[in-house]
C-alpha cells in the first residue's frame, strides 16, 4: 500500500485557491480544512494505511456536489468520494493534494414505489435503510452485506457489494436499475432507467464497481423484491473441512441454489461463539448455514433435499431453525464474524478471494499451511455458494514485522487464488490494497485497455486517481521485483503504519 | 483456433491501416438487428467449441462462434440451462452473437438479463490485443466490468473469442395459465403480482389473453396455481407457446410491418399505440405501428426508449434504430468506441450512425 509516487502525483493545486474558490460554493460548516476536522476522515475501513485529504466538502445537495466537481476540474484537483468508509481496500482512503467528497449528508430517501418495487434514494443512504423504509409492503432491498447498518448505497455501486444472499440474488449490479451521477466535468449523466435496460452501451453495468473512478453517484433506484413468506437456516457441522468444502459442491450439483450458503473453519466458529452466541457446534472443524426460502411448501421440500445432501456428505450433526428468532440468532453469527474475530487481535487483514468451489478445501489447507509458515493466526469465513473467501489474518500492528508478515501472508493468498481459477477481489475491491496484484491478474494491454476506458470517462484521471488500476509504469514495477525473488519488495500491503 | 486468431488480427491491423472497415458475423441470425451492416465481413463462426463446462461450478465457457443449440444441448444434458432464455431467430445463432446483441427471453424479468449472467470475457480489440476480462467466478470486482459492458455492444467494440456464463438448473416444476383480461386490468394484475412473492417466470398479454407461467419447486408452483386461480394450459401448449415469443415465429410477429420494441417501466399505462404484444410484466412492449418520433417520446416520457427492432434500411437510416442519447452520454460512447476501437474498424453505424 504505498501512496502514488511523485510520478503518479502531477498534480499542482494551490490550496488556497482551491479553498477560496469552493468556499463561494458551499455553506461554511460544508468545508473542512483544519488538520483537526480532517483527521476523522484519514481512513476507511483499511484502517493500516492513513492519509489526510487537502479538504474535506460535505455536501447537502446535488447542485452543491456539481459545484464542487466543476471547480476541482477547472483547477485540476483530484476528487475522491466517501460514504460510510467501510470499505475494505483503500477505496476512499484520501488523496493528499485532493478534495474528499463526503456524502453522507445526500441520506433522503426520495421515494419508495410498492407497485413498480423500486426505490429512489440518494448515495448516502445507508444500505439497510432501504430495506426498512420497504418493509412495510412487504418488500426489501435484496443485496446484504455484513456492514449494511453502516455502508452506503453509494458505496455499494460502486463497489458492487455483495452479501450473504446474493447466490440466489445477486449482487449490486443484478440489484439497481438506475444510477444518476455526475461526470467530473459536472455534467448531469444518468446510467440505465426507470425500465428494465436503456438504450447504447451498458454503462449501468460499467458504473457497478467501478470505485469512484468514473462519475460520482448523486441518486440511485434500486430494484425491491418480495420479502419471501418463510425462510429457514440449516447449520450443519462438519469433522473435516475438505467434507464440508465437498458438501458445497454437492448441494449445488443436486441442482439447489440456496438463499445463502456460508461456511465458517474452527477458528471463526470458537472466535463467534462466546461473542454472538449463535448456538454454533463448538467442535465442530467447519460449519455450513445453509438457507432455504420461498412459500412454506417449497421451503420444507427444498429444506428436506438439503438435508439428504448434507448428511450423505457427511455431516456430523444437522439443525434446522425451528422459527424466525433461531434463523436470526444461527445468522448472527455469521454477521458478527468480523467484529468477533476483532476481539481476539488488536487487528487484522481481510483477504476477498474468489475461487471455483471445487477448490475450497485445497484453498483451506493452503491457508492453515501460510499460517504456519508467517506464524499469524487465520479465521476462515467464506460466502462458499459464491466460492468467496475472506480469511482474516490476525496481527499486531504494534509488533515490529507482524503488519508486514500479515500482507505478505495476505498476498500469498490472493496469489493462489488467481491460481485456483479465481480473482484478487470478490467484492472488496481493489483500491490501493490490491493495486500491484492486478499486474498479476491482468496483462498490460488489460491495463491500457482499463486507463484508456477510465479516459473516456475522465480525460484528466482526476476521479479517485492511485486507486483500482495501477500504473504501466507500477506493473513493469511490480513484474520485474516478483520475477527479482521470492520476497516482494513492492507488495502492496508493505507501506509502514503511520 | 490460434491460426484463425492470428488471421483475424491481420485483417484487422490491414483494415485499421487503410481505413477499412469489418463486419463481423456469428450466424448471421441478427443481422437484421441494429444498423445495417456495412464493411467486409468478418466471419468469426468458425472459432467454436465449449472451452469448460463443470455443472457444479454453475459455469459454462464457450468460444464465440459456439452454436447456442450446442451450447443448450450440453447444459440440458446436466440439467442446467441459461435461465435468461436467449432467443435464437435461427438454428445458427452463436454464443457470440447472444452476447453481443443483448437480447434475453420471457424469463428476463424473473431472472435478469445476458448480462446479469456474464461471468468473463475475452476480446480482440481493434489493436489487434487480445483482452481477458472478469473470470470463471460468481463474483469478482477486480478492474472495470468489461465483459457485463460487451453485452449489447453489438460488435462495435471487438471480436468476442470467449465467454463465461453463469447457468442455472432447470426449474423441477412448471405450469401455465390463462386470463381473459383487457390490457389495463392485465398491466394492473401484472404489478400487483409482482410485488408478492409468486414464482412467476414469464407473463404475456396479447389481444385480450394475459398469459402466465410459473416455475420453481413443484410445491411453490401448485400453491401459486390455486391462489391465482387462471385457466390451466396444456404443457406442450404452453411450450410451443413460449417459445414463439422467444423466437418471434407468434403470429404477432408476422409480415413486414416495422417492429418496435417499447422498453418501459412496469408501471407504464397503455400506450395507445395500437397492436400491443405485452411481455416480461409490462416492461417490454412490442408494436407494429407508429410514428417514430412519437414512440420515442411517449417512450422517454415514461421513462424508457423505443427501438426499431425490425425495419427495412430505409426506415432504420431515416429515424434510427435506437433512441438517440443525451449529449453527455453520447460524448461517452464515442470516447468508449475510441478506447476499444481508435480506427473506427467494428461495425460502423451498427448502433449509432456516429460510430
Ligand atoms: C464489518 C464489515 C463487513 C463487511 N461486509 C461486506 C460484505 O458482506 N459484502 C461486501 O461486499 N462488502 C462488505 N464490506 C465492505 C464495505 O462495507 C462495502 O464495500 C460497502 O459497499 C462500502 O460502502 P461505504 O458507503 O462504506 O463506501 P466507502 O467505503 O465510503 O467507499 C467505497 C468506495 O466507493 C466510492 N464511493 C462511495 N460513495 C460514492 C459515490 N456516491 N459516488 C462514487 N463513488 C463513491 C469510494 O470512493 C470508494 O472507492 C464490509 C465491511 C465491513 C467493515
Ligand atoms: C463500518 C461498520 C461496519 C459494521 N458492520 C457490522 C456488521 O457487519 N455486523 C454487525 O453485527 N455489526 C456491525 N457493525 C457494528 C459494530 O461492529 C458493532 O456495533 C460492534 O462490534 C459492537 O461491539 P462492541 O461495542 O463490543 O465492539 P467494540 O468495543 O467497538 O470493538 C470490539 C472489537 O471489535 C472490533 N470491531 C468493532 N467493529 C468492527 C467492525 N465494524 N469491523 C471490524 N471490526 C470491528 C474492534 O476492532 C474491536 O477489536 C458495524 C459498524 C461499523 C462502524
Amino acid at each position: 500500500m504505498s501512496m502514488p509516487t511523485t510520478a503518479e502525483r502531477p498534480f499542482t493545486v494551490d490550496r488556497s485557491l482551491l479553498i477560496r474558490r469552493l468556499r463561494e460554493v458551499l455553506p461554511a460548516q460544508a468545508l473542512l480544512f483544519e488538520e483537526e476536522d480532517l483527521r476523522p476522515y484519514d481512513c476507511d475501513g483499511l484502517t493500516a494505511f492513513r492519509q489526510l485529504p487537502l479538504l474535506v466538502a460535505l455536501p447537502e445537495d446535488e447542485v452543491q456536489v456539481q459545484a464542487i466537481l466543476r471547480i476541482c476540474h477547472e483547477l485540476r484537483a483530484p476528487v475522491v468520494a466517501r460514504g460510510a468508509a467501510t470499505g475494505l481496500s483503500g477505496g476512499a482512503t484520501p488523496h493528499p493534494d485532493g478534495v474528499l467528497v463526503a456524502l453522507a449528508k445526500l441520506k433522503k430517501i426520495i421515494r419508495v414505489d410498492p407497485v413498480s418495487r423500486t426505490a429512489v434514494v440518494q448515495p448516502g443512504v445507508r444500505n439497510l435503510a432501504v430495506s426498512e423504509a420497504a418493509a412495510p409492503y412487504g418488500l426489501y432491498y435484496a443485496p446484504d452485506p455484513s456492514s449494511q447498518i453502516a455502508c452506503t448505497i453509494g458505496g455499494n455501486v460502486a463497489e458492487n457489494s455483495g452479501g450473504v444472499h446474493c447466490l440466489k440474488y445477486g449482487l449490486t449490479v443484478h440489484n439497481v436499475l438506475r444510477v444518476r451521477g455526475l461526470s467530473i466535468e459536472g455534467e448531469i449523466v444518468e446510467f440505465g432507467n426507470a425500465a428494465l435496460d436503456a438504450p447504447g452501451y451498458d454503462l449501468l453495468a460499467l458504473i457497478n464497481g467501478s470505485e469512484g473512478l468514473l462519475a460520482l453517484i448523486t441518486e440511485v433506484t434500486v430494484k425491491l423484491t418480495p420479502k419471501p413468506e418463510l425462510a429457514q437456516v440449516v447449520v450443519a457441522s462438519f469433522a473435516d473441512v475438505r467434507r464440508a468444502g465437498d458438501a458445497v459442491a454437492s448441494i449445488i450439483a443436486a441442482g439447489i441454489i440456496p438463499a445463502g450458503l456460508e461456511m465458517m473453519d474452527r477458528r471463526a466458529i470458537l472466535a463467534v461463539e462466546p461473542y454472538a452466541n449463535a448456538g454454533y457446534d463448538m467442535d465442530a472443524e467447519a460449519l455450513l448455514l445453509c438457507e432455504s426460502d420461498g412459500t412454506p411448501e417449497e421451503v420444507a421440500e427444498e429444506i428436506g433435499r438439503m438435508t439428504t445432501v448434507l448428511e450423505k456428505s457427511g455431516a456430523a450433526g444437522i439443525r434446522v431453525s425451528q422459527n424466525e428468532a433461531e434463523r436470526l440468532r444461527f445468522w448472527a453469527g455469521r454477521k458478527a464474524a468480523f467484529p468477533a474475530v476483532g476481539r481476539l487481535t488488536p487487528d487484522y487483514l481481510c483477504m476477498d478471494g474468489t475461487i471455483p468451489r471445487k477448490h475450497l478445501a485445497d484453498m483451506l489447507e493452503a491457508i492453515a499451511t501460510l499460517s504456519g509458515k508467517y506464524a499469524l493466526r487465520c479465521a476462515n469465513v467464506f460466502h462458499a455458494g459464491d466460492g468467496n473467501l475472506h480469511p482474516l489474518i490476525m496481527y499486531d500492528a504494534n509488533q515490529p514485522g507482524e503488519l508486514e508478515r500479515a500482507t505478505a501472508f495476505g498476498a500469498e493468498i490472493l496469489e493462489l487464488s488467481i491460481h485456483f481459477g479465481g480473482t484478487i477481489t470478490g467484492e472488496h475491491g481493489v483500491g490501493i490494497e490490491k493495486i500491484d496484484l492486478m499486474a498479476e491478474q491482468f496483462t498490460l494491454a488489460e491495463i491500457g485497455a482499463f486507463h484508456r476506458l477510465k479516459a473516456a470517462f475522465d480525460e484528466h484521471g482526476l476521479l479517485n486517481p492511485g486507486k483500482g488500476v495501477p500504473t504501466l509504469a507500477r506493473c513493469r514495477e511490480y513484474t520485474l521485483a516478483r520475477v527479482g525473488g521470492e520476497q516482494n519488495p513492492t507488495n502492496p500491503m508493505n507501506a509502514p503504519r503511520r | 483456433m490460434d491460426s484463425l486468431i492470428d488471421n483475424w488480427t491481420a485483417r484487422i491491423n490491414d483494415a485499421a491501416g487503410r481505413g477499412g472497415k469489418l463486419a463481423i458475423r456469428g450466424g448471421g441470425s441478427k443481422t437484421f438487428y441494429g444498423g445495417r451492416e456495412q464493411g467486409e465481413r468478418l466471419d468469426v463462426g468458425a472459432y467454436r467449441g465449449i472451452v469448460a463446462y463443470e455443472p457444479t461450478e454453475l459455469v459454462i465457457s464457450a468460444r464465440a462462434g459456439t452454436p447456442l443449440v450446442e451450447l443448450n444441448a450440453t447444459l440440458a444434458e446436466k440439467g442446467q440451462w441459461l435461465a435468461f432464455e436467449p432467443p435464437h431467430f435461427a438454428p445458427t445463432a452463436t454464443v457470440g452473437g447472444m452476447l453481443a446483441s443483448g437480447l434475453s427471453g420471457p424469463r428476463r424479468q424473473a431472472v435478469g438479463a445476458v448480462r446479469d449472467f456474464v461471468l468473463g470475457a475475452k476480446l480482440l480489440n481493434g489493436l489487434g490485443e487480445v483482452l481477458s476480462f472478469g473470470g470463471q467466478v460468481m463474483k469478482n470486482v477486480a478492474g472495470y466490468d468489461v465483459s457485463r459492458l460487451l453485452a449489447g455492444s453489438l460488435g462495435t467494440l471487438g471480436v468476442l473469442l470467449e465467454v463465461s456464463l453463469k447457468v442455472l438448473p432447470l426449474p423441477l416444476a412448471e405450469k401455465s395459465l390463462r386470463f381473459a383480461i383487457d390490457e389495463g386490468t392485465a398491466l394492473q394484475k401484472l404489478n400487483q403480482w409482482g410485488g408478492r412473492p409468486l414464482p412467476i417466470s414469464a407473463s404475456a398479454w396479447h389481444d385480450g389473453i394475459l398469459m402466465l407461467r410459473l416455475s420453481g419447486a413443484a410445491a411453490a408452483v401448485a400453491a401459486a396455481e390455486r391462489l391465482l386461480a387462471g385457466e390451466g394450459v396444456d404443457a406442450a401448449e404452453a411450450e410451443a407457446y413460449w417459445r414463439s415469443l422467444r423466437e418471434q415465429t407468434h403470429a404477432f410477429f408476422a409480415g413486414d410491418a416495422p417492429l418496435w420494441r417499447l422498453s418501459l417501466p412496469s408501471v407504464a399505462p397503455p400506450q395507445g399505440f395500437g397492436a400491443t404484444l405485452i411481455e416480461w410484466g409490462g416492461a417490454q412492449r412490442w408494436l407494429r405501428a407508429g410514428d417514430a418520433r412519437a414512440l420515442r417520446s411517449a417512450a422517454a416520457k415514461a421513462g424508457g426508449h423505443a427501438t426499431l427492432f425490425r425495419g427495412d434500411d430505409a426506415l432504420k437510416a431515416a429515424v434510427g434504430v435506437f433512441q438517440p442519447l443525451p449529449a453527455p452520454l453520447a460524448q461517452i460512447h464515442r470516447n468508449l468506441k475510441h478506447a476499444f476501437d481508435p480506427q473506427g474498424v467494428f461495425n460502423p453505424g451498427r448502433m449509432y450512425p456516429d460510430f
